[in-house]
């Protein structure tokens, strides 16, 4: 069922082999893609507007099965999981940072990290105090009781990323994190990306900004379900 | 690297954090829907409530009036003529062991009225009777002004007057004068209401002698009132006809006035069926606004259901929360609502000068009720956020 499930490979945060998505319609969204992602990587995944970027972003987070082929993140074959187990896994495993923001809003930066931790079990005053550690790392430790209406977008993407960092996740999903920001919040964003990936953060970027990508150590190109490149390269600017 | 899988439990506080949360974001919509769960329940509770203290306060009553009086009356003959009984039948009564006080009242035909210039047929509706010595100890009646009749008061022209009697003459206070049978008696006292006896409050009361002497009286009791002790009512009740006119004890009708009280009161707690409908229709309307509410709801808020789903949450947790909303939403219509009914209860019964009563099974009631109702407003809608797909957050705005 997977053909990169040896032992061997066990030590990849994502392995897709032969990843077929087919959408209600007949839309191929994903044509079997395979993606080996191994911890400590920073991806950025590009590609053209309906190339089928976020819908591989839903099949490495595990937010949706695929049609064909096999996933594994966190060393979990997902076909073999239940629901509830694959949200014990996103739980633990994954964190996710969205395009809009979706912070709850008239609620605090610090409580809406905290919520980052709420389905891992942790009490209250712990989820607060490592919010503030995720708010304090993203460069937020003095915003931790704004809330989203008194934060700018560049701020408000970072309270995100700290959302999705605050359990410490294998890996981090990006998808189009600097879509709804100008380009110097954009950057701050990446940057920040950036260096949580050199503090040990395995980081998938998803953007149709090539510029954006050609920064990023190793770049996956998406086009018409298909992985067309799959670069590796010393980039000047890290 | 590879661990079990298991989500971890929600506790409780979170689940009330995350649910209270919820409610937070849209303050004006859970008032709004939260009042009409609040308008069911108040009608409920004080439908329940009035009812109650109504009852209270027949119970009350009926405790300090006490259900050891006995009255009996002449009933009719074979013939079908009114029955007449014997003069001596108060006393005879009194000779019973367990009575312990006996008192009787005898029809006079004079009327009283306030002047002599006022017609003779005028009697509205005030009967002249007369009334031995202990009538008014045995019934338990005190006199809201003056005094009783006594051995002096009962033998020359004095009346005491019950309290409709007085109201109706206009006479609030003794010491006035009524005219009787064709001369002037002295209201020496206004009794307060009598309880048990209300034919009592209609009546002017003269002495048993005085009426004999100046109302031609015949002497013959038309109403003997006796109390025994507690215990030994059904004993007396037995043989008081016999005891009353030994030669024709059916002729003689026995009653209990406390059985008329009695009898309201379980009336009164038997509340009014038409209005406890209305409060729970009121209550399934309330219970339909915080479905829907509910349901617009999960529509609004499918990219918050998508993001929780992301950030680990379980279907069964979406579902919980969805759920938890709703039971908060309806648990706040309810409190207002006991609050609101309660206050309702409390205002009518302290004008009514009742005892104010919420009965504790009617707030365990409207506490399951409101549970009932926010749970199947609920269930359908958490349902609903529960099967969204987790990619909900990613879809475009
Ligand atoms: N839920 C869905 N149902 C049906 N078709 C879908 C669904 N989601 C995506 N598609 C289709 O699948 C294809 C890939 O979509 P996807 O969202 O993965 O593209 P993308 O690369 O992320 O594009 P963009 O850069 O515009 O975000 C598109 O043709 C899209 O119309
Ligand atoms: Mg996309």
């Amino acid at each position: 069922m997977n053909t990169l499930g040896a032992d061997a490979q066990g030590e990849n945060i994502v392995e897709l082999s032969g990843v077929t998505k087919e959408y209600a319609g007949g839309v191929q969204a994903l044509r079997g893609v395979d993606l080996v992602i191994a911890p400590g990587e920073l991806v950025a995944i590009a590609g053209p507007s309906g190339s089928g970027k976020s819908t591989l972003l839903h099949m490495i987070g595990t937010l949706d099965r695929p049609s064909g082929g096999g996933v594994r993140v966190a060393g979990h074959a997902v076909a073999d999981l239940s629901d509830r187990e694959l949200s014990a896994l996103r739980a633990r495993h994954i964190g996710f940072v969205f395009q809009q923001f979706h912070l709850a809003a008239g609620v605090s930066a610090l409580d809406n990290v905290a919520d980052g931790l709420l389905y891992g079990g942790a009490g209250l005053t712990e989820r607060r105090e490592r919010a503030r550690a995720a708010l304090e790392r993203v460069g937020l430790g003095e915003r931790t009781t704004h809330r989203p209406h008194q934060l700018s977008g560049g701020e408000q993407q970072r309270v995100a990323v700290a959302r999705a960092i605050v359990g410490e996740p294998d890996l981090l999903l990006a998808d189009e994190p600097t879509g709804n920001l100008d380009t110097a919040a954009g950057a701050g964003v990446l940057a920040l990306l950036d260096e949580l990936n050199r503090a040990g953060t395995t980081v998938a970027i998803i953007t149709h900004d090539l510029e954006v990508a050609s920064r990023a150590p190793r770049r996956v190109r998406v086009r018409d379900g298909l992985v067309v490149a799959d670069e590796r390269a010393e980039v000047g600017s890290r | 690297m590879k661990t079990a899988l298991a989500p971890a439990r929600l506790g409780a506080d979170d689940v009330l954090r995350v649910g209270l949360g919820g409610l937070r974001a849209r303050p004006a919509r859970v008032v709004l829907s939260a009042l009409g769960i609040a308008i069911g329940i108040a009608t409920m509770v004080a439908v329940i409530g009035i009812s109650s203290s109504s009852k209270e306060d027949l119970l009350r009553r009926l405790d300090r009036l006490g259900t050891n009086l006995l009255t009996a009356k002449p009933g009719d003959t074979l013939f079908g003529d009114k029955a007449e009984l014997p003069e001596s039948a108060p006393g005879m009564v009194g000779r019973i062991g367990p009575v312990t006080a006996v008192g009787a009242t005898g029809s006079v035909t004079a009327t009283v009225r306030r002047t002599d210039r006022i017609p003779d047929e005028v009697t509205q509706g005030i009967a002249v009777q007369a009334a031995t010595p202990d009538l008014l100890g045995t019934l338990g009646v005190g006199t809201a002004s003056g005094s009783r009749l006594n051995a002096g008061t009962g033998r020359y022209p004095g009346v005491v007057l019950g309290s409709e009697a007085a109201r109706r003459l206009g006479l609030d206070r003794a010491g006035g004068q009524v005219w009787i049978g064709g001369r002037w008696f002295v209201v020496v006292g206004v009794l307060r209401p009598a309880g048990l006896a209300p034919e009592i409050d209609r009546s002017a009361l003269v002495g048993w002698d005085a009426a004999r002497r100046y109302l031609g009286f015949d002497g013959h009791p038309t109403t003997i009132y006796e109390r025994s002790t507690d215990a030994s009512v059904g004993d007396v009740r037995d043989v008081l006809a016999r005891t009353v006119s030994p030669e024709h004890p059916e002729e003689v009708e026995v009653s209990r006035p406390s059985d008329a009280l009695e009898a309201k009161a379980a009336a009164a707690g038997a509340f009014t069926g038409l209005l406890l409908g209305l409060g729970a229709v009121a209550l399934l309307v309330g219970g339909v606004g915080v479905a829907n509410t509910m349901v617009v709801s999960v529509l609004e808020r499918r990219r918050e259901i998508g993001l929780r789903r992301s950030l680990g949450a379980t279907r069964g947790q979406v579902r919980v929360q969805f759920l938890a909303e709703s039971l908060l939403l309806s648990a706040f219509g309810g409190a207002a609502g006991v609050v609101l009914g309660a206050a309702v209860t409390t205002g009518f019964a302290l004008w009514k000068d009742w005892p104010p009563v919420v009965p504790v099974w009617a707030l365990g009631g409207a506490l399951a009720a409101t549970l009932a109702i926010g749970t199947a407003a609920g269930l359908y809608p958490a349902m609903r956020a529960a099967r969204l797909p987790p990619t909900a957050a990613l879809a475009a705005p």
